[in-house]
């Protein structure tokens, strides 16, 4: 009889043992970048693996969830399923996602196949490449998903063009740009523990359940059938961080500096998933200010407790962070709104329904503070007067987000911070990005900010009507500008016969 | 509303993206083109790395091969993540019943001693070469361009690992799950004459910095040798000598290298129809690689099958080479 291995013993037989130690070669000359980030990786063979999960089981359970994704999705398409959602500026959320959001996604499978090899630890690595071929998995069945729509909606069609240039879309690209071009250890802190761990509830939960609330089969498919390749992420975020302090005690104050930069660096990118919470989706899930405090401050706070003990603290400017959650979407939002017809989909006010909502859920700033600035609107549009801003607006060389926010205590007045280095003077939206620059100035000054580039004369011209038409192939006032009377809107119409 | 008169009536705006219809004209795209063509980004990077601060994130110039378009390596088969997984589970699916039934049987108690040091000696010890191109292919993956190229080399490295993973149970069906004979292999890969060629060959690739030169050394010139050579003539052997029941295990890596090649075969012929300096260029590699591989193999050759063994494995790659249009 043949002897019973339990699963620990037999993964590392069926992959941890795969590794060898080098006798030809300087075996750091094939895992070149372990060392430069200072980290100290004493024994990688203490690494425990978080999933056990070996080839054949994966293609087996990944194929099946495939099988029945794309079941749902032929038959959405055979149904004409985006007949089903609520509104037609729901979709307007989904043109968000797919130039903002599933870009991420192709980004995250680049940087999980590039840390999946440089690793020296196998353990690790095999759970990096996992990872990889998850998120590819991830923007394709999102681009699959958003097909269907592409077919009868517009400002979807050029998702891939737009990421790579349109000013606000390159906030998530430098995001993951950034962890990208960062060692491969802060990468897994940047993405596997603060993004994955931690930030991906606050995107995914509000999107998938916000495609659920408002009629989207497409989006709620494959946000569930992802869930458990998240799940895997996760576990992963969770074991690099433990793994990196258990290792030695001077990863401690690198992995604190990584926290401290990815938590405001992801606060900031969580800004568009605020404003779609709060004003995209016609039927509200719950608010930002909600969401935020049951995934982050809740969550978070629990897992930080527990990482107390390695003399890891909350992420440095929390206490902003908390004050932020009670402005964010209406400072972006309105941002979009005044700048919509440089947007690459529609903006509107919000109606006396949801106005009320926002009152209802923001009690100490909507009513003071920006409900005011919709009844002003409502008046101009009412005038036939829709107003729109034509400056182009000065962006955060970091963050790289307009100057919109203000500073917590005083709502009224816009944050500006800035940092003279080598005789140039950089601009930031807070102390937060302030911080982060001023770490790595070398980095930070090469950001391809959208709005210098324009200014520059990089990005076609002479004027924002040609940047937005031909470089970044917009098709003005069918892709953007106000819902009313867009073609978009005309469609829905004549598809559900109203007037 | 019913759903004849929703599909009657619905005229859509568009077929299909327009990275999409540039390429390919305003008509329904497939679910491959959608899912791969002009996916990555390709402009605009904000940041240098800091592990290779003289390249851009994305940057061609990883590889002395040049492309006018990098998706021209288009997949003949096709695979995009769906029917990629669906492809491979059903390979493993045959593979978990042939395991299955071979353990049941206890088939292993059919195979001779001889037999059985045959496979610790000459097909365990692949394992380690299995996890070498894993590694060759996920490096290609993060350094290559255009996702056509990065996603096939992505599924043929997790399709690595797998394979490793089998070889790793046919060890283990061989001692019971003490894990002996995998102790044994790693002992013989490890310092065994006639595997530190091998080894040497591997670690080699492993710190060669050009991706695409990677991909030629491990995918076009090694396995094609090494699969000749083991699931091809060592499997003829096994078979001829009475131990036919070892093909069960083995199965899938046959079925596997079927698939691989028409992948491997289109990306040769691609690279070599661009321009006469990509085929120079190849034909220098595959040059460099084929003599360093046919060198670090030929003791293995000669001690698992015979002293011509090597040469036949080397007509199977001139010729699949030539087939590409290479070196004619
Ligand atoms: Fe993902
Ligand atoms: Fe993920
Ligand atoms: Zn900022």
């Amino acid at each position: 009889m043949a002897k019973k291995l339990n699963i620990k013993e037999k993964y590392r037989l069926l992959t941890r043992d795969l590794d060898w130690e080098f006798s030809y070669q300087d075996r750091k000359k094939a895992f070149p970048y372990e060392e430069f980030e200072g980290i100290k990786i004493t024994d990688w063979s203490k690494w425990e693996d978080p999933f056990r999960l070996t080839m054949d089981s994966y293609w087996k359970y990944q194929a099946e969830k495939e099988k029945k994704l794309y079941a749902i999705f032929d038959a959405f398409q055979q149904n004409n399923g985006h007949l089903n959602v609520s509104d037609p500026r729901y979709v307007n959320a989904l043109k968000v996602f797919l130039t903002g959001v599933s870009p991420l996604e192709y980004q995250a499978y680049q940087g999980f196949a590039h840390v999946g090899r440089q690793f020296g630890g196998v353990g690790a690595r095999v759970a990096c490449q996992m990872q990889a071929i998850d998120e590819l998995r991830h923007v394709q069945t999102q681009i699959h998903a958003m097909s269907h729509y592409n077919k009868y909606f517009d400002g979807l069609q050029e998702f891939s063009h737009m990421h790579d240039r349109v000013w606000y879309l390159s906030v998530p690209k430098s995001f993951f740009n950034d962890a990208r071009a960062a060692g491969p250890f802060e990468f897994m802190i940047a993405i596997g523990f603060s993004f994955e761990y931690v930030l991906t509830n606050l995107l995914f939960v509000p999107f998938m359940s916000g495609a659920a609330h408002n009629g989207d089969m497409a989006t709620v498919t494959f946000g569930f059938s992802a869930q458990s390749d998240e799940a895997r992420h996760m576990t992963l975020g969770l074991e690099v961080i433990k793994f990196l302090l258990e290792q030695h005690e001077d990863n401690v104050p690198i992995v604190q500096k990584w926290i401290d930069k990815w938590f405001w660096r992801g606060t900031r990118l969580l800004t568009i998933v605020a404003m779609m919470m709060d004003y995209m989706l016609p039927n509200k899930v719950m608010s930002w200010k909600e969401a935020w405090e049951v995934y982050f401050e809740e969550a978070g706070g629990a897992l930080f407790k527990d990482l107390a003990r390695y003399g890891i603290r909350m992420p440095k400017y929390s206490d902003v962070i908390e004050k932020e959650k009670e402005h964010l979407s209406h400072q972006a939002w309105w941002t979009f709104y005044t700048h919509g017809h440089a947007a690459g989909f529609h903006t509107w006010i919000p109606t006396d329904e949801e106005l009320d909502w926002l009152s209802e859920k923001y009690p100490d700033t909507f009513d003071k503070y920006y409900r005011p600035r919709w009844e002003l609107a409502k008046e101009l549009e009412a005038k036939g007067e829709r107003f729109y801003t034509s400056g182009l607006p000065q962006l955060c060389q970091t963050c790289q987000i307009p100057m919109l926010f203000t500073e917590m205590d005083n709502p009224g007045e816009i944050c500006y911070r800035d940092h003279v280095h080598e005789g140039e003077r950089y601009h930031f939206c807070s102390d937060g990005c302030h911080d982060i620059f001023v770490d790595e100035p070398e980095k930070y000054v090469q950001a391809w900010l959208p709005v210098h580039q324009i200014l520059q004369g990089n990005c076609g011209g002479p004027g924002v009507e040609e940047v937005l038409s031909e470089y970044y192939r917009m098709n003005l006032g069918v892709d953007n500008m106000d819902m009313k009377g867009s073609p978009d809107e005309k469609r829905w119409k004549q598809w559900k016969g109203v007037a | 509303m019913s759903i004849e008169i929703k599909t009657a009536t619905l005229e859509p705006v568009r077929n299909t993206f327009a990275h999409i219809e540039r390429r390919f004209g305003d008509k329904p795209a497939t679910r491959y083109q959608e899912a791969t063509y002009d996916v990555a980004s390709e402009t605009n990077f904000h940041y240098r790395p800091l592990w290779q601060p003289d390249k851009l994130l994305q940057d061609a110039s990883r590889t002395r091969l040049v492309m006018a378009d990098w998706y021209a390596f288009r997949d003949p088969r096709q695979f995009y993540y769906g029917t990629y997984v669906q492809s491979r589970a059903k390979m493993q699916e045959a593979a978990e019943s042939s395991y299955a039934f071979f353990e049941k049987r206890d088939l292993a108690r059919l195979l001779s001693d001889d037999h059985k040091t045959q496979l610790i000696r000459y097909l365990l010890p692949l394992r380690h070469v299995e996890q070498t191109a894993n590694l060759n292919n996920v490096y290609g993956t993060g350094q290559g361009m255009g996702t056509a190229l990065t996603q096939a080399m992505l599924y043929n490295g997790m399709d690595r690992l797998g394979i490793a993973q089998y070889l790793s149970r046919i060890g283990l069906i061989l001692d019971g799950n003490t894990a002996e004979s995998l102790a044994q292999a790693k002992q013989l890969w490890m310092d065994a004459d006639i595997w530190q060629g091998l080894r040497a060959l591997c670690e080699e690739m492993l710190v060669t910095e050009d991706w695409f030169e990677v991909v030629v050394a491990q995918d076009m010139v090694l396995d094609t040798l090494v699969y000749d050579l083991v699931y091809s003539q060592l499997d003829a052997q096994l078979a001829d000598s009475g131990a036919q029941d070892v093909a069960m295990l083995t199965e899938f890596m046959q079925d596997w290298w079927k698939d691989n090649q028409r992948w491997g075969d289109a990306v040769l012929k691609t690279a070599t129809a661009e321009s006469a300096d990509n085929k120079a260029l190849l034909e220098q590699w595959l040059t460099l690689w084929r003599g360093k591989a046919a060198e670090a193999l030929a003791p293995l050759a000669t001690e698992m099958l015979d002293e011509q063994a090597l040469e036949r494995a080397l007509a199977v790659l001139d010729k699949r080479l030539n087939k590409a249009g290479l070196f004619r």
